[in-house]
């Protein structure tokens, strides 16, 4: 229990880090970025206290938006995809989600990359949506979530590849 | 009662969702609106001091870059002390479009800069303890680089030109014709210039300077030049895309501009506008 209450404060706090000093400053092509601290609110525990990963998450945002001086787009962005990751979660892994025994390390490959893909989308749309404020750019703005989103979801596979030796199946 | 607590309890993941939602969407209102002093920014310690930190270690790796910009700056002032030397026996001589001596330059370091958003701000080193307050200009030597909105003791934020509130005054150089700038959220080098009316004479490639409407910027700083035109759909003004002399991805350096008139002439300003 103790280690993944220290794991999740480590990640948390390392993701956080790592996306304002480093991935913010990116801009590969001019203005896509990664938004890698995602992987916080994929790898929170399956069976976790609901309210306290809805709390976590608008802080990880909040924490983002206070560095990047982006108001609270980033705080509702979590908040919204922490909230409908429950759905999600029983969407893409089915019934064995409902007996809350699968780890994310444990599941198909096929669930995994949509459970990944559909969170990411969700959270860089409603992102990108708050950072604009209007439809006016409307054709932008599904540009520049698609291709963040893309750059996301990549970086967290290769996460994943990197820090996931031990639990080869 | 107990109805009411079982209620609660049993939707207190909704409850909570929604009232963090309402908070962050507050936020984002509140920076999406122009001219609001922020309740918590990148100027406060714990980020700014993080900023600090790593700005320490970036701006080693363009230093020659900032070098060969002060040792630009410094040919162009030389040029200009000389033509002074050399008209100062001119008794009558009064340069209209030359800084006025109540403006103070303050130099700082930028210590985090966005340009990729639609909403971009900048963090500076230097605050209320150097004398920083908000409404003050930021220029580099090429060009100009914001106003500065929130301030702490030691670090201060500044609102980017590029940014979709930003809307300075500015001018074309060889005309008295003024309009807006104003920024559409695309390239980081071209902004946008609108409200120039349509007599005004202009051709690709003249230069655009600040107005000297605004109380922050002096009159006659260089901001960039024409680099396409097209009227609007009344045609009565231009919309002008102006590409900026300053790279604005990579600052370093800058200079923050005190207006020590400003209270006196927003003073008078208001006076007439109550009568």
């Amino acid at each position: 229990m103790n280690s993944i209450v220290l794991t999740n404060s480590l990640r948390f706090i390392i993701l956080l880090l790592l996306q304002v000093l480093l991935l913010n400053n990116i801009n590969f092509l001019g203005y896509i970025n990664p938004y890698l601290y995602v992987l916080f609110l994929i790898l929170y525990p399956f069976n976790g206290n609901q309210t306290l990963f809805i709390f976590l998450s608008f802080l990880l945002g909040w924490g983002v938006d206070i560095f990047e001086d982006s108001g609270g787009i980033n705080a509702a962005a979590c908040l919204v995809a922490a909230y409908i990751r429950p759905a999600l979660l029983r969407f893409s892994f089915g019934v064995s989600y409902d007996y809350q025994t699968i780890k994310f390390s444990s599941t198909q490959p096929g669930s995994r990359i949509s459970y990944v893909v559909i969170m990411v989308l969700v959270h860089h749309f409603v992102l990108f949506l708050l950072e604009f404020f209007n439809f006016a750019h409307f054709l932008l703005l599904l540009k520049k979530t698609f291709f963040s989103a893309l750059f996301t979801i990549i970086l967290v596979f290769l996460t994943l590849a990197l820090f996931n030796r031990k639990s080869t199946r | 009662m107990q109805q009411i607590i079982n209620f609660l309890i049993r939707n207190k993941n909704n409850i909570l969702f929604l009232l963090l939602l309402t908070f962050s969407l507050f936020l984002t209102i509140q920076s999406h609106s122009y001219q609001k002093s922020k309740f918590i920014s990148s100027a406060n310690f714990l980020s700014g001091g993080i900023y600090s930190w790593t700005s320490n270690i970036n701006s080693y790796f363009n230093l020659e870059q900032y070098n060969l910009r002060l040792l630009e700056e410094n040919e162009r002032l030389r040029t200009r002390l000389a033509s002074y030397e050399d008209t100062l026996n001119v008794k009558s001589f009064t340069d209209t479009s030359s800084f006025e001596a109540s403006y103070i330059f303050r130099a700082s370091e930028v210590i985090n800069n966005n340009y990729a958003k639609v909403d971009n701000y900048l963090t500076l080193k230097s605050g209320a303890r150097d004398g920083i307050e908000r409404d003050m200009g930021v220029v580099t030597s090429r060009g100009i680089v914001g106003i500065v909105e929130n301030v702490s003791p030691n670090y201060s934020t500044v609102i980017s030109i590029l940014n979709s509130n930003s809307r300075i005054n500015a001018q074309l150089k060889k005309s008295n014709h003024f309009g807006s700038l104003v920024w559409n959220g695309e390239d980081p080098n071209v902004v946008q210039l609108t409200d120039v009316p349509s007599v005004a004479p202009i051709a690709e490639g003249d230069t655009i300077i600040t107005g000297g409407r605004s109380l922050i910027f002096p009159k006659g700083l260089l901001i960039g030049y024409v680099k396409n035109y097209s009227l609007d759909q009344s045609e009565s003004y231009y919309n002008i895309d102006v590409q900026l002399f300053n790279d604005m991805t990579n600052i370093g350096y800058v200079y923050i501009i005190e207006n020590t008139q400003q209270a006196e002439i927003r003073a008078l300003q208001d006076l007439s506008k109550d009568e």
